[in-house]
């Protein structure tokens, strides 16, 4: 763990386990269904839409654009307070899903950060089972 | 669906014939959240002129158990609802309420609330902006810092600023403010009541979290409240008779923000209509709303999914102070959560204004001859709503 980190770190479960196991591996897995032959997020062994458990997964590409974000200045728990201003957001992926996240990597200011603008996966180690998908424009 | 035929029958079935605060209201380091619920239940009962060994049906939410308050408050009930989605929860307890009572489950229906927000912070003890551990926030919200409302309804409002106009929605939020301050500069038990607002102040306010202004945000604060329902037959008994509950609608559609499925919509689009249908008028009939506003936007928002205005239209629908006293549409007129009181689930308290307008109870803030009202609550992070119509003779 690094040093100090006193955030909420996620605790896989047992329908999450293999979606952080990808993290930790770089990679963005998504849950698929293979009767709606539809992705869907966040992880849930049974389709949301259909009801079926003919689910698969499925590695994302990583490419998403801005769906909405905030510019936090006042921290909502004591761990986010040397990070302030940090820049929460939802980005919406490729393939379709969308996941909350945060930005990297951009001036936490409204007028450098816009909605719809290309964004790409960053994974940042947080402890040695947990690596949590950031976005940083792409 | 809602089978609308059974609901228009039921429509008026049941009527609130109590409301109450808790007497201590505002900032209350020495009580605690159970006994402000039993202060405000005792409270509206005795508004009601009914007795305590009368109720027979109780209903709460906003961490504790109805089996929490009725044995705190010595109540044995034979119909028993915690349903618990957030702020709204207290106005989805009517429409239940009365199905109970229509059914023949129960006769007097006592919903209580109590929170002390405002305490809790002050002894660190604030869960408001806590993290389930095993719920979906906690792994994929929780840990990138989207924790509590404030962050959560700022991201909406930026998608509705991306879709409908930065200037027009700030200045949308800024009336929707400086307007509901006016409201409670008329209601003495308003936390605000003696701080005016103005548009400068809003502007200039810190920023929590942004589009978010500290004024975009509703206050923390202690209190309880509670609302006595019975029969429309027995209602014509009590103390004050009754304000006839003629339409009740609810629902969500998400928990968690990034499952919402359009952050410019809630699912006040459902219940809106629905309860109008059922008590069979329409949005124009209406003499005054009562929107939870926990935040700026959550007033827009809501305007717009209930029907008052087509998408992308509050900011029209509340510009040049419309909804500020004096205004063509009375909305929030007991200075709603941002200036009035929000101990942590507001939602009672659209209530209890709603009712106390209806009965001529208001004083220098009082509409002229209020008829028909709507009270409406939002829970969770734009997650579930309630929609109550309510009327009198």
């Amino acid at each position: 763990m690094a040093d100090g980190y006193n955030k909420p770190i996620p605790i896989p479960q047992p329908e999450s386990d293999h979606y952080w196991e990808g993290a930790k591996a770089g990679e963005l897995r998504l849950r698929k269904c293979d009767d709606c032959n539809k992705a869907y997020f966040y992880p849930r062994n049974i389709c949301p839409d259909c009801g079926n458990n003919n689910t698969s997964w499925i590695v994302a590409s990583g490419k998403a654009k801005v769906h909405t974000f905030a510019i936090v200045h006042r921290p909502p728990h004591p761990g986010f307070m040397d990070d302030l201003p940090y820049v929460p957001a939802i980005v919406e992926l490729e393939e379709g899903p969308r996941m909350a996240t945060q930005l990297v990597n951009v001036t936490p200011e409204p007028e450098a950060i816009s909605i719809d603008m290309p964004v790409k996966v960053v994974f940042e180690s947080i402890t040695d089972e947990i690596s949590l998908p950031k976005f940083e424009p792409a | 669906m809602p089978v609308m035929d059974r609901l228009k029958a039921i429509s008026g079935s049941a009527a609130i014939v109590g409301v109450a605060e808790s007497d201590r209201f505002g900032r209350t380091p020495d009580r605690g959240p159970m006994e402000l619920h039993a202060e405000a239940g005792r409270n509206a009962l005795a508004d009601a002129g009914i007795d305590k060994s009368e109720v027979d049906g109780v209903f709460t939410s906003g961490g504790y158990s109805t089996y929490d308050i009725a044995e705190y408050m010595g109540i044995a009930p034979h119909f028993t609802d915690s349903t618990s989605v957030g702020g709204s929860s207290f106005v989805i307890h009517i429409a239940h309420a009365m199905a109970a009572i229509e059914a023949g489950y129960c006769e007097v229906a006592l919903i209580t609330y109590g929170q002390t927000g405002r305490s809790d912070r002050a002894r660190g003890a604030l869960n408001l902006y806590g993290v389930t551990p095993g719920l979906p926030n906690a792994q994929y919200e929780a840990p990138f810092g989207i924790i509590g409302p404030p962050i959560a309804y700022s991201m909406a409002a930026n998608r509705y600023m991306h879709q409908y106009g930065e200037d027009r929605t700030r200045e949308a939020m800024a009336n929707v403010a400086v307007s509901t301050r006016k409201w409670a500069n008329m209601n003495e038990k308003a936390h605000f009541y003696d701080t005016p607002m103005t548009f400068d102040e809003y502007h200039d306010s810190r920023w929590i979290s942004w589009p978010f202004h500290l004024l975009d945000c509703c206050l923390v604060t202690d209190g309880g409240a509670a609302v006595v329902i019975t029969s429309a037959e027995r209602a014509k008994s009590t103390r004050k008779g009754g304000v006839a509950i003629l339409g009740a609608a609810e629902g969500h559609d998400h928990a968690i923000l990034h499952q919402m499925p359009d952050l410019t919509r809630t699912w006040g689009r459902n219940t809106g209509p629905q309860a109008l249908e059922m008590a069979g008028v329409t949005h124009s009939d209406l003499d005054m709303a009562m929107i939870y506003d926990s935040f700026t936007y959550t007033v827009l928002v809501t305007l717009e999914s209930l029907g008052f205005c087509g998408p992308g239209e509050s900011p029209d629908f509340v510009a040049n102070q419309r909804t500020a006293p004096g205004g063509d549409f009375a909305l929030n007129t007991n200075g709603g959560g941002l200036s009035y009181a929000h101990p942590g689930s507001y939602g009672i308290f659209t209530v209890l204004e709603a009712v106390r307008q209806l009965r001529g109870e208001t004083g220098e803030r009082q509409l002229d001859d209020c008829k028909l009202a709507m009270a409406h609550g939002t829970g969770g992070l734009l997650s579930s709503t309630g929609t109550v119509v309510l009327g009198r003779e």
